[in-house]
């Protein structure tokens, strides 16, 4: 072994490697073969890579958010692991929709020094928790839905989002357990955690037809991307049977925005502003500027700044 | 030494006493006409110390003499707890933290299976040895770790998690 103690080793001045904070990572596909595959606009793959990052990253920082809240040291530490893997999942996707658009732009100028008008997650990730049952409501749909996207991504012609695919199922499947035994331990507990349980799954539930609602560019990225309107009967299966198990029950029709708006979207020419109001196109709450804020304002305010 | 004996030295920064070779995550060592070229896999997406490893593998070969070397990345196949070497195993236990068991296979074709707390397999206390052990938390000081308490001699434990 060439040296003693690995964090001495960290500690070396004649070295770039710095564990956490601050910009100018080495990019975390570096020496990952970044070859585009063959016939994939490059536009869509980059919007693409920005849709389901964004999704990660957005999430990431709302998770980071419950630090040093958390009910209990535990949870602190499952929240903080969770969101820490939805980092990596970022900083991958991003990485490689810098790649695809070609213009030069890193994981860095993606996160930090976009508008939110420029991002392009669901709003579901963005969204405040109003308490812990909130959270674990909004993590249950946000991870049961990842996890079946990201098990049929494992398949994507495009083999970095494969790789990125195949990778994420093993951790979002821990993120969904995590949140479904929070959910039952919660619906199934006390009268009062039982109210509350149920108040924030209504909470979230309006969210959740945006997630199935195709875009434009994930049809037009056949075998590459997900086609999200694939995905809602496994979706619906395991809330059913998590809400099943928590005697919780899911709201009732016209709770959210129902079939009807997710039928004119799939009809529509997929022209901005035909659909509904979502994420993927750009469309966000103002809580976006609030984590805008938060996330971007050290390194906008010291660009390239490393500490 | 050669190159790859350099690489499957380097120990892993959260667990120093484990090589990345015994930890499966050194895929590749390759000697060419252009210097070494090591293969890594990440264990999770967002493991902070991918850096640092790439930083002590460049620095090891370096001061081996292997001035010219690069480290790649393989995302695919993914890291699975199954690479963890028998001798990994060994040290894992020797330092009180529970080695993962086999992970878990899916049938083909079918979605990932929920389990609502049920995915709980018998894990032995690293401690003690007694099969009757409990888990306090899904996730522990990093992303691979989980906390579990042995039921026997009531000392909390690390186990490393089937992925």
């Amino acid at each position: 072994m060439s040296f003693d103690d690995a964090y001495q080793a960290l500690t070396d001045h004649d070295d770039d490697a710095r564990w956490a904070y601050g910009t100018g990572f080495a990019d975390p596909l570096a020496g990952v073969p970044t070859a585009l595959p063959d016939g994939v606009d490059h536009a869509d793959l980059a919007a693409y890579c920005l849709m389901i990052g964004d999704d990660a990253l957005i999430m990431s920082h709302r998770l980071q958010q419950w630090v040093t809240r958390a009910p209990e040291l535990e949870d602190e530490m499952a929240i903080a692991n969770i969101g820490l893997d939805l980092l990596g999942q970022a900083r991958l996707l991003l990485t490689r929709a810098g790649e695809a658009e070609g213009g030069g732009r890193g994981e860095d100028d993606l996160a930090y020094l976009r508008d939110p008008q420029d991002f392009r997650h669901v709003r579901l990730a963005e969204r405040a928790d109003a308490d812990f049952a909130h959270l674990v409501a909004r993590l249950l749909v946000f991870a049961t839905w990842r996890l079946a996207l990201l098990d049929r991504l494992s398949a994507s012609g495009d083999p970095v989002l494969a790789a990125i695919g195949a990778k994420g199922v093993k951790e979002v499947a821990y993120h969904r357990d995590y949140a479904a035994g929070w959910v039952v331990r919660l619906g199934d507990g006390t009268e009062l955690s039982h109210r509350r349980m149920q108040a924030a799954v209504d909470a979230v539930w309006p969210l959740i037809g945006e997630l199935f609602e195709a875009h434009p560019v994930e049809l037009r990225l056949v075998g590459v991307a997900v086609d999200p309107s694939l995905l809602r009967a496994e979706f619906d299966g395991v809330l059913a049977e998590v809400l099943r198990v928590a005697t919780l029950h899911a709201p009732g029709p016209g709770a959210g925005p129902g079939p009807s708006s997710a039928g004119d979207s799939s009809a529509g020419d997929g022209s901005a502003g035909d659909g509904p109001v979502r994420g993927r196109d750009g469309f966000h709450t103002d809580e976006l500027g609030e984590i805008l804020d938060e996330m971007q304002g050290l390194a906008r305010a010291t660009p390239g700044g490393v500490w | 030494m050669t190159a790859a004996q350099v690489a499957a030295g380097v120990t892993d920064p959260e667990l120093p006493f484990l090589t990345l070779a015994e930890l499966g995550i050194l895929r590749e060592v390759r000697e060419t006409g252009d210097g070494v070229e090591v293969t890594i896999t990440p264990t999770y997406s967002g493991c902070p110390a991918m850096d640092a490893i790439r930083a002590d593998l460049l620095r090891a070969l370096h001061r081996a003499g292997f001035e010219r070397a690069q480290v790649r990345t393989l995302l695919a196949p993914a890291w699975t707890t199954d690479w963890i070497s028998e001798e990994g195993r060994a040290k894992l236990a020797a330092a009180g933290i529970a080695p993962p068991g086999p992970a878990p296979r899916r049938a083909a074709g079918g979605p990932v299976p929920l389990t609502l707390g049920i995915r709980d397999e018998p894990v032995d206390c690293p401690l003690c040895g007694a099969g009757e052990t409990e888990r306090l938390a899904a996730f522990g000081a990093t992303a691979c770790r989980e906390l579990r308490r042995c039921r026997a001699c009531r000392e909390p434990f690390e186990h490393v998690k089937e992925i």
